[in-house]
């Protein structure tokens, strides 16, 4: 009989997480990178519609107020960098409401880091070597480096950055995917997400790191757009045997723009009835008094760890993922 | 009958697909880090026997299929109708070889076998999955061969067709998989 008070991933995996997060440390030691921390528990949190929060009562009569745990250390970090900290980084808990799956535990590890002075490019190097030095003695393929709309094309024949619901739809009913139809409607930003994760995903990044860049300006979030195509964003994510890894940006230093981004997306989850988030008016202020401009990547730590060990589920990996926790 | 959301998709609940009963296989959580959150689910359409994958937003729901496994014992063809009695109830079904399908080839009379109801009405049939059947034709094997190599077919009783060793013959009782379709050994009577 199993039981559920042991650890659900094989002890070996504590060893390799534990290696993994020396050789990180050590990785940005070396290039004077400060470690971080930042609060999990907060008064603001991110707008995203599609990312659910949990919340925390804090009581200290008479006060009672809703805290937030945080989806992402994304804010706090950016209020230092503005404050003059100069590149810096953090491992640190997330927790995001809700998901739960092969590849999801509501509460993972994050690896966040952000390098003052770097354009996206040259943060990507800096990614591809700390792959290269985890993953050491496991030989990877050689890095691809590919724009959003190129891997798009070359998997569907679509265009990402045009919508055309006829040829979508088209797409849909001969690939085995009719019912993109009825749940993607016109949402353009829906279709690249269905299409992108059923059809794309799965095929970057065989036994390599794939680095897909330039993503279409409605997946933004909050990165800059690009100086020379406004229809594409300063946007990277990467990928290794299909499991989507890291997200990075070129990040918004606009305190305007990121204030009506932030707008949009509350309307946004007001139109979907979603739990309703105020903007953090910390980064706003942030931002105003001067963000430098910075790359900044998230890595899911958990899904390193699978990929490292070739573990199929992030329960193996996780000591007490959240059915134990 | 009960809605089912995506996160209760388990493997063997019976929900209603496009007005057909069917069974989750899997279902896998997919979702980008800045994107929409979506389920792909194998179904298994419990009329048509077809495996399907379809995507459903999370969050979503179905209504869940009035489908039990019941277990009944067969009782006689009567040219239409294969007719079936559950033990405890003496409650009796028929149902056609449309829907009694390959599983006719393994049903011997006074056989148990799993009868699938949807909203009490048979949907499918499924046999023991080991069965003990007679063979009724099959070539007269080399005499002494008992390596098993090789093999010959006979059919059975029933009307399945299994591989068997050389040395099985006509008349013996044997044990098949009804699942593989495969031969397990002799049976001593």
């Amino acid at each position: 009989m199993e039981k559920a008070w042991r650890p659900s991933c094989n002890l070996e995996l504590l060893r390799l997480r534990a290696r993994v997060l020396q050789d990180i440390r050590l990785f940005f030691a070396e290039r004077a990178v400060l470690e971080v921390e930042t609060p999990l528990l907060c008064h603001g949190i991110g707008t995203d519609p599609q990312l659910d929060f949990f919340t925390a009562a804090y009581c200290l009569p008479p006060l009672r107020q809703t805290l937030f745990l945080q989806t992402s250390p994304e804010f706090a970090m950016k209020r230092l960098l503005a404050a003059g900290s100069g590149s810096i980084y953090q491992i640190c808990k997330a927790f995001r409401n809700g998901e739960s799956g092969r590849f999801h535990n509501p509460e993972f590890t994050i690896l966040e880091w952000y390098r003052v002075g770097f354009t996206l490019p040259q943060l990507m190097d800096e990614i591809a070597e700390l792959i290269a030095v985890l993953f050491a003695g496991r030989r990877l393929n050689p890095t691809q480096r590919i724009s959003y709309q190129a891997v798009f094309q070359h998997h569907t024949g679509l265009d990402p950055l045009i919508f055309s619901y006829q040829d979508y739809c088209a797409y849909a009913f001969d690939n085995q995917a009719p019912e993109a139809v009825a749940l993607c409607g016109h949402d353009h930003a829906l279709w690249l997400d269905f299409i992108f994760s059923h059809k794309v995903q799965p095929y970057l990044g065989a036994d390599a790191l794939s680095m897909v860049y330039g993503y279409p300006a409605c997946q933004s979030s909050l990165a800059r757009l690009n100086e020379q195509d406004p229809k594409i964003t300063d946007r990277v994510e990467l990928f290794i045997n299909g499991v989507e890894l890291g997200n990075g940006f070129y990040e918004l230093t606009d305190a305007i723009e990121q204030d009506s981004r932030f707008n949009d997306e509350i309307n946004i989850r007001q139109q979907r009835l979603l739990p309703a988030s105020s903007k953090d008016k910390h980064l706003i202020a942030a931002l105003a008094a001067g963000l430098p401009d910075c790359s900044g990547i998230a890595i899911g730590l958990d899904r390193l760890l699978m990929l490292l060990s070739g573990c199929a589920s992030i329960n193996d990996v996780l000591a007490f993922p959240v059915d134990r926790a | 009958m009960a809605i089912y959301s995506t996160n209760e998709f388990k493997a063997g609940l019976k929900v209603m697909l496009d007005n057909d009963p069917c069974a989750i296989i899997e279902n896998e959580f997919v979702k980008p880090g800045k994107g929409q959150a979506f389920n792909r689910v194998k179904i298994r359409n419990l009329k048509t026997g077809r495996v399907i994958e379809r995507t459903f937003k999370s969050g979503e729901s179905l209504e869940g299929a009035d489908v039990v496994d019941v277990e009944m014992q067969y009782l006689y063809n009567d040219g239409e109708f294969r007719h079936f009695m559950v033990q405890d109830t003496f409650e009796q079904y028929q149902a056609d070889q449309k829907i009694v399908g390959d599983a006719s080839l393994w049903l011997k009379d006074q056989d148990f076998c799993t009868v699938t109801l949807w909203n009490d009405a048979p949907l499918a049939v499924t046999p023991a999955n080991f069965v003990e059947l007679a063979i009724v034709e099959t070539d007269p094997g080399v005499r002494g061969d008992t390596s098993g190599g090789g093999g010959k077919p006979a059919k059975l009783e029933t009307g399945a067709v299994v591989r068997v060793p050389l040395f099985v013959q006509q008349g013996e009782v044997i044990k098949a998989d009804t699942r593989t379709g495969e031969y397990i050994s002799r049976v001593k009577e």
